[in-house]
């Protein structure tokens, strides 16, 4: 297993002389995602690993890739800091450079913002073998093309990450949960975006068919202010978040695949598809259904959004197709990174 | 110049078979206005100007262009500060000025699509009256266009709590060089495929030509306060920016002034700042009242364990925007003092500031010229202004070598040469500095994806390998140029 960087960058550098498609692996918990092909070489990234800085009052981590998150919330947490993308499957051992590929992100998201969002920069070896840096590990930096923002969501077809610069948040002086009746969908809605228009307290607002939850984060002043106009009883809520995020609540036992469809929040309903668990205010809608995937993907988007399938089916592509112009300059770029085609290929779609 | 004769132009002819008279500039004199942008120093008039009013006709330019082989320039308000809108002189000019509607705005969503050319402020104006406003907010916003924000991903007092332009935008529909009109981003949070949109914001209209653009709105904060605190020590202020910072308060806005600056802002504006402080920061707590309350009690104590001499908090919105008028009127007070000055806008780790600053101040009696620093202190980006003469032989030179050296600085102490400002055709040399052979590599094959021929604003943002093998070979050292009087082109 490879451990320095340069060791990693020979690896690529000898796959891409030899034409050798690789799996790039880190902790391997989102292996469901687009599972890849068993029969080809790995590079397992896991060895490149350690906190490089870290400065509390920069608000500023840089960790190699195959750093368990479990590692960088422990650190964080001694610092009252946290990851604002609240990633999930920490617990499972997953890495920063697998939470970057993957792009997922907790119930935050909505409000604090995306995987994206936080990062300042990274190294990467391209599909050449070369290690390049893009960005940098400073707050605000416009500097050369945003080649890093691009590694969120990749599934690691643009390069084998070799270091991550993240903005890091505060932790909130106080968070609670709130649980309110409503079993309408569109007046759920309509509460979970009228309520951020008063306060911005909310990190986290879900709706289940009869409750809907809503984090509060804050001070405890600001906090009892939200709760004095969005009522409801106070309820611990840590658990809920937390299994919410990693795919663990009864909800996602139910029978058919796991839909994620990801919509402008106030879209119309989708319920009638399937078993429905509204988060992120709307924009993101968990949808248990066996109707054909095509039915899901055009439903989301002419909704202006899209809809991956979370269910390990190998007859199923994972990632929603893209418009023909869209796809092709996805091609080039990916082209442009990696010319050979060797990393992780078809772990997004069968042509990148 | 008559029609007849821009028209012995056969670009200008099939430029004219696409758009209406209206929309092309070709004689010198009207063109004169599009020579520069707000970096003045570097001015060319440009083969030709269009001003389309559709993307329809901004999409027929594109063809156009790439059929003829023509470079072309897009320009929003043109006021970049690194060059970016500056005109090649076998160009055109693509102004997206002219499309300027406001196409829809969805307070449900809390979104707004809008075009191009429509100016920043504009949009916050717009939904005013349902409590929203569009967060980014650069300095030049009431002139600046969302179309230019995009190519240079510009950021602003605000951004340290509300992001850059990138993170406050959904979808952006762009033209690319082949004048295809693709739609990349999505109404939901985010989209399938490389996030291409990220890629193309800050791209320095390199990549592509934002036409329209789908931004996010965020409620009004029912309350911001702002606090005033005076230090006699720049260091103890950097270090009061770090307390707050690390004991978890984001203020909506945190800034810095240096002595200088503070001096000229209150000979100007009598924003009410201590003359006599070294520096003083302004501090900027917004949200709702509970929130804002509890924060200042918090921050006041942090200011004043970090040693503040002083420190006010305004007491009503009329004191509020004083505290803010001496900030916001730094540059133009620097022009009451000073015929020209230079600005620049390297981003550097915090705990940096007291060395950069004290390093600054003796590059500044090197090279014989003034300086004062504003500075957007909670996220780290610094903005010295560079004080000369470009009537007095040498001094601009002298200046551009001061800023350079500065850079050079920002990137050695792990910093950026370039927070919000952009590269442009003004710090190109500099990412030799900041990138090394195989970045700068990668960034160039990236451009050939989008546009193969290097048509869209070229020369600008990422420099050539040849380009920095050049630079190299005169950058012996730091500023001191083998030849300081010839043109660096």
């Amino acid at each position: 297993m490879p451990c320095l960087a340069r060791e990693i960058g020979a690896s690529v550098k000898a796959s891409y002389d030899a034409q050798t498609p690789i799996n790039i692996a880190g902790a391997g918990t989102k292996l469901f995602l687009n599972r890849p092909p068993e029969n080809r070489e790995t590079l397992d990234v896991t060895g490149h690993n350690g906190i490089i800085e870290y400065d509390p009052a920069e608000l500023v981590l840089l960790a190699r890739a195959g750093t368990p998150l479990r590692d960088i919330e422990q650190l964080l947490y001694d610092h009252r800091q946290m990851l604002g993308f609240e990633p999930p499957f920490i617990d499972d051992g997953a890495t920063i450079g697998g939470a970057v590929a993957a792009g997922l992100a907790g119930p935050r998201r909505a409000y604090a913002g995306a995987v994206r969002d936080f990062m300042l920069g990274v190294t990467f070896v391209n599909g050449r073998g070369e290690s390049i840096t893009a960005g940098g590990k400073v707050m605000k930096n416009v500097a050369g093309f945003d080649l890093f923002r691009p590694m969120a969501r990749s599934m690691g077809t643009l390069g084998v990450l070799l270091s991550i610069a993240l903005r890091v948040s505060a932790l909130p002086e106080v968070e609670r949960t709130v649980l309110h009746e409503e079993d309408n969908e569109h007046n759920a809605l309509k509460k979970m975006n009228r309520w951020p228009r008063e306060t911005q307290a909310i990190s986290a607002a879900c709706w289940d068919g009869r409750y809907i939850r809503i984090r509060l984060s804050g001070s405890e002043a600001g906090i009892e202010h939200a709760h004095t106009f969005i009522g409801g009883q106070w309820i611990d809520g840590t658990g809920y978040w937390r299994d919410l995020n990693n795919f663990k609540l009864d909800f996602f036992r139910a029978s058919g695949r796991l839909w994620r469809v990801c919509v402008a929040p106030m879209s119309v309903s989708i319920g009638k598809n399937g078993v429905q668990l509204i988060d992120w205010g709307g924009a993101q809608r968990w949808l248990k259904s066996d109707e054909p995937p095509a039915t899901i993907r055009s439903l989301a988007a002419e909704l202006g959004g899209y809809a991956e399938c979370f269910s390990d089916d190998p007859a199923v592509e994972t990632f929603h197709p893209l418009d023909n112009g869209v796809a092709a300059l996805n091609q080039r770029f990916k082209h442009a990174l990696d010319p050979a085609a060797i990393l992780n290929p078809g772990r997004l779609y069968p042509e990148l | 110049m008559s029609r007849a004769q821009t028209d012995k132009d056969p670009l200008v002819t099939l430029l004219r078979s696409v758009l209406p008279d209206s929309g092309i500039v070709a004689d010198p004199v009207s063109m004169k206005p599009y020579e520069c942008d707000g970096l003045s120093a570097y001015r060319q008039i440009p083969r030709v100007v269009v001003l389309p009013e559709t993307v329809e006709e901004v999409q027929a330019v594109m063809r156009v262009c790439r059929q003829t082989g023509t470079p072309i320039v897009p320009r929003g308000a043109g006021t970049s500060l690194s060059g970016g809108a500056m005109p090649h002189k076998n160009g055109v000019v693509l102004s997206l000025a002219r499309l300027k509607r406001i196409l829809q705005i969805d307070a449900d969503n809390r979104t707004a699509l809008v075009e191009a050319g429509v100016r920043n402020l504009q949009i916050s104006e717009a939904v005013q009256h349902l409590g929203l406003y569009y967060a980014p907010d650069p300095s030049s916003q009431i002139a600046c266009t969302i179309g230019g924000n995009v190519a240079e991903n510009a950021g602003g007092v605000h951004c340290l709590k509300y992001g850059l332009t990138v993170h406050n935008i959904l979808q952006v529909k762009m033209v690319t060089i082949e004048g295809e009109l693709i739609c990349l981003g999505s109404t939901a949070l985010d989209a399938p495929g490389y996030d291409l949109l990220a890629l193309l914001t800050g791209s320095e209209g390199m990549l592509g030509i934002a036409v329209e653009v789908l931004v996010r709105l965020l409620p009004r904060p029912s309350v911001a306060r702002v606090l005033m605190a005076a230090f006699d020590d720049v260091e103890k202020a950097g270090n009061a920016v770090a307390s707050v910072i690390a004991a978890g308060i984001t203020p909506g806005g945190f800034e810095m002034m240096d002595k200088s600056a503070i001096r000229a802002a209150e000979d100007f504006v009598r924003a009410g700042y201590p003359t006599e402080a070294e520096a003083i920061l302004l501090c900027e707590l917004d949200g709702t009242e509970e929130d804002v309350i509890s924060q200042i009690d918090r921050v006041k104590k942090l200011l004043a364990e970090s040693g503040a001499t002083e420190i006010h908090l305004a007491s009503d919105e009329n004191d509020r925007v004083r505290f803010w008028s001496g900030r916001k009127n730094a540059f133009p007070a620097m022009g009451r003092i000073s015929p020209d000055y230079y600005c620049m806008d390297g981003t550097i780790p915090r705990k940096e500031l007291g060395k950069v600053l004290m390093r600054i101040s003796r590059m500044s009696e090197k090279y014989g010229l003034r300086v004062a620093n504003v500075f957007h202190a909670g996220d780290g980006n610094l903005h010295p202004l560079i004080l000369y003469d470009a009537n007095q032989p040498d001094e601009f030179e002298r200046a551009e070598a001061f800023g350079a050296e500065i850079l050079d600085l920002c990137v050695a102490v792990g910093g950026t040469i370039t927070g919000e400002h952009g590269v442009g055709v003004e710090k190109i040399d500099r990412m030799c500095v900041q990138f090394d052979k195989a970045s700068l590599s990668q960034f160039l094959e990236v451009r050939k994806a989008f546009d193969p021929d290097g048509l869209l604003n070229p020369d600008k943002a990422v420099p050539t390998l040849a380009r920095c093998a050049e630079f190299n070979a005169m950058h012996v050292h730091h500023g001191n140029l083998p030849h300081p009087g010839l043109e660096r082109f």
